[in-house]
């Protein structure tokens, strides 16, 4: 049953057990690879096909969980593979949300050493980061934590060696080519850069989440006072940031 | 609102409030929890006979003990078999009991397996997240303020009266068991490993470690050998994913599981299985077996006959001493077969039916 390795060309459609089929389109974090998953991802919203349960877009593939029940999965990657995977279409264009980020000292513990390493100053470390319009490719392994892409290269980072036990909710901070919004508190290994009063996830707020795949996310430096005022508001449910709407 | 309630007097540590999981926001990393064996929920909530969406409590291996504050309630008790009394008297396991004010259930330890379920028919009356009650402990969501039951919790009752005062049932007889090993479909990344490291994963006998809990399953066994880098980029998870991170010791994915994961995965376990598989106490040891997905929706069409045979085959509870009798025998019988058996996979209680 074993299969050769996957044709990087062609987009690969496996069974992944009974109750989900998984729809690979590359192996790599990039912008033109995204883009199809998260186009797949909106093509399949807009099908609803009886019997798909929900899709989970990641950077590089789709999984479409669906009820084996009422669908026969041989079925559903028959139709998958009628889709002309390779020409899904553009992406939606997300919104576009301005996110605020303390910088530096308590909120980033890693920043001065992110300089360091790559010959810059601190500044130059937040003007590098502050600059992209970032995309969200995909939001997981916990609720609203957040993987973006778009990292300017000069300040790809290898993650740590020694990853952190735990670190804040609302951490912003870079591994490798990615850039991530923390939205809980937990264990990483990527470099501290700074950190948002924004909760990107936040159960007893409507609406509980803020980020989805697609969004666009700029940052914004804020000062540790003005941190400490949106904290406040942010812990009583206020979502702090609003999207722009895609023209 | 009547302030119907059940109180709990003593909880082991790892019951919590369940309902069949919290689905549709994955896309968002929000894990569908439920409960660990699906199949005997499923046989608990049709126990229970109450209106859909069921809800009730898990309970892991440890005892559990409730108060009624309820004028009635219905419960319907499956899963991994234990001694049930109701003020000290004795009750059959797998069935659907009437409980009145003041009463206090005792839950014993499980015999064998480890998820037990007790739906409560009309459910309970918390506050729904995300569209669903399913505690999931690590993002501190669902049940009672996201975390395991203690002492002195009260569970409200959503309609405690509304399937109440009908007979009392049990099973004929404990749910029929798939025997063998647990089934797996192959992939989605099984060429990030050797054959050899495949024949390894498929002939081993792998045991279930103690750093196990609802998250997954840490299996111990020999090494699996990576073709290349045990990483991937990230992509999605489902209930029964089997990772194998670079020191090659497969992690079965389960209940709580994370939506996404960067460790590539050698096969997935089959919907049919996964009570199965989740039912094997830490200590224990199982093996697997490669089908294909044509033979997976087999599988899971018999689990599902099972499922109805069992149903169908329910007797009064009060007219048969002689029947708990029985019942307690078959528990006590097999609990002590399970407890020098090294193959639990064949031993192990509420695959759900």
């Amino acid at each position: 049953m074993q299969e050769p390795p996957p044709d990087l060309a062609r987009p690969r459609i496996v069974p992944v057990g009974d109750a989900a089929v998984l729809v690979e389109l590359g192996e790599t974090v990039d912008p033109a690879t995204n883009a199809a998953v998260l186009a797949l991802d909106a093509r399949l919203r807009a099908l609803a096909w009886p019997g798909v349960v929900e899709c989970v877009p990641t950077y590089r593939s789709l999984l479409v969980h669906f009820d084996p029940d009422a669908l026969d999965g041989a079925e559903l990657i028959t139709r998958l593979a009628a889709l002309d995977l390779g020409h899904a279409g553009p992406a939606p264009e997300g919104r576009l949300w301005t996110v605020p980020v303390a910088y530096g000292g308590e909120h980033g513990l890693d920043l001065e050493a992110v300089a360091a390493r790559h010959g810059l100053t601190a500044a130059e470390v937040v003007a590098l980061h502050t600059a992209p319009t970032y995309r969200v490719y995909m939001v997981g392994f916990i609720p609203g934590f957040t993987y973006l892409g778009g990292l300017d290269p000069r300040l790809a980072t290898p993650r740590r060696e020694d990853p952190r036990a735990r670190t804040p909710a609302g951490t912003i901070s870079i591994g490798g080519v990615q850039a991530g919004i923390a939205s809980l508190e937990a264990p990483s290994g990527w470099h501290l850069l700074g950190r948002t009063p924004v909760r990107t996830f936040d159960p007893e707020r409507e609406p509980p989440f803020l980020l989805e795949p697609g969004d666009r996310v700029r940052f914004r430096p804020i000062d540790p006072a003005t941190f400490a005022e949106l904290d406040r508001r942010a812990a009583a449910h206020d979502p702090l940031i609003e999207p722009e709407e895609p023209p | 609102m009547s302030g119907a309630a059940l109180r709990v007097l003593r909880a082991g540590p790892a019951v919590t409030v369940q309902d069949a999981g919290r689905f549709g926001r994955q896309r968002l990393g929000v894990s569908p929890a439920g409960p660990m064996d699906p199949w005997a929920f499923a046989l608990a909530a049709r126990l229970a006979g109450g209106p859909e969406p069921a809800s009730g409590l898990e309970l892991g291996p440890g005892p559990l003990e409730l108060e009624v504050l309820a004028e009635r309630v219905r419960i319907g008790l499956a899963g991994a078999p234990r001694a049930v009394a109701v003020d000290g008297l004795p009750r059959p396991f797998w069935s659907a009991l009437e409980l009145a004010r003041g009463q206090r259930l005792a839950l014993g330890a499980a015999g064998r397996g480890v998820w037990s379920y007790l739906v409560v028919a009309g459910g309970l009356a918390l506050p729904a997240v995300l569209g669903s009650l399913a505690t999931h402990t690590l993002s501190g969501i669902g049940g009672l303020a996201g975390r395991a039951l203690r002492a002195e919790d009260l569970l409200p009752l959503a309609a405690a009266e509304a399937a109440a005062g009908r007979p009392e049932l049990a099973l004929a007889e404990p749910p029929a068991e798939e025997p063998g090993p647990i089934r797996v479909i192959l992939g989605p990344q099984e060429a990030w490993f050797t054959a050899e490291g495949i024949a390894t994963f498929l002939g081993a006998e792998w045991r279930v470690s103690a750093r196990s809990d609802r998250m997954g399953y840490r299996l111990e066994g020999p090494r699996i050998a990576h073709a290349r880098s045990p990483n991937i980029v990230s992509d999605g998870i489902v209930f029964g994913s089997i990772q194998v991170p670079g020191m090659g010791q497969p992690i079965v994915l389960l209940a709580d599981r994370q939506s996404t994961g960067g460790y590539p995965k050698i096969a997935t376990v089959i919907t049919a299985d996964l009570g199965r598989l989740a039912q094997v106490p830490a200590g224990s040891a199982l093996r697997f077996a490669a089908i294909d997905p044509a033979e997976a929706r087999r599988a899971r069409a018999r689990a599902r006959q099972r499922l109805e045979q069992a149903c169908a085959r329910l007797v009064p509870v009060a007219a048969a001493g002689r029947l708990e009798a029985g019942f307690l025998l078959s528990v006590n019988l097999v609990s002590g077969v399970t407890a020098g058996e090294p193959e639990p996979s064949r031993g192990s209680g509420g695959v759900g039916p």
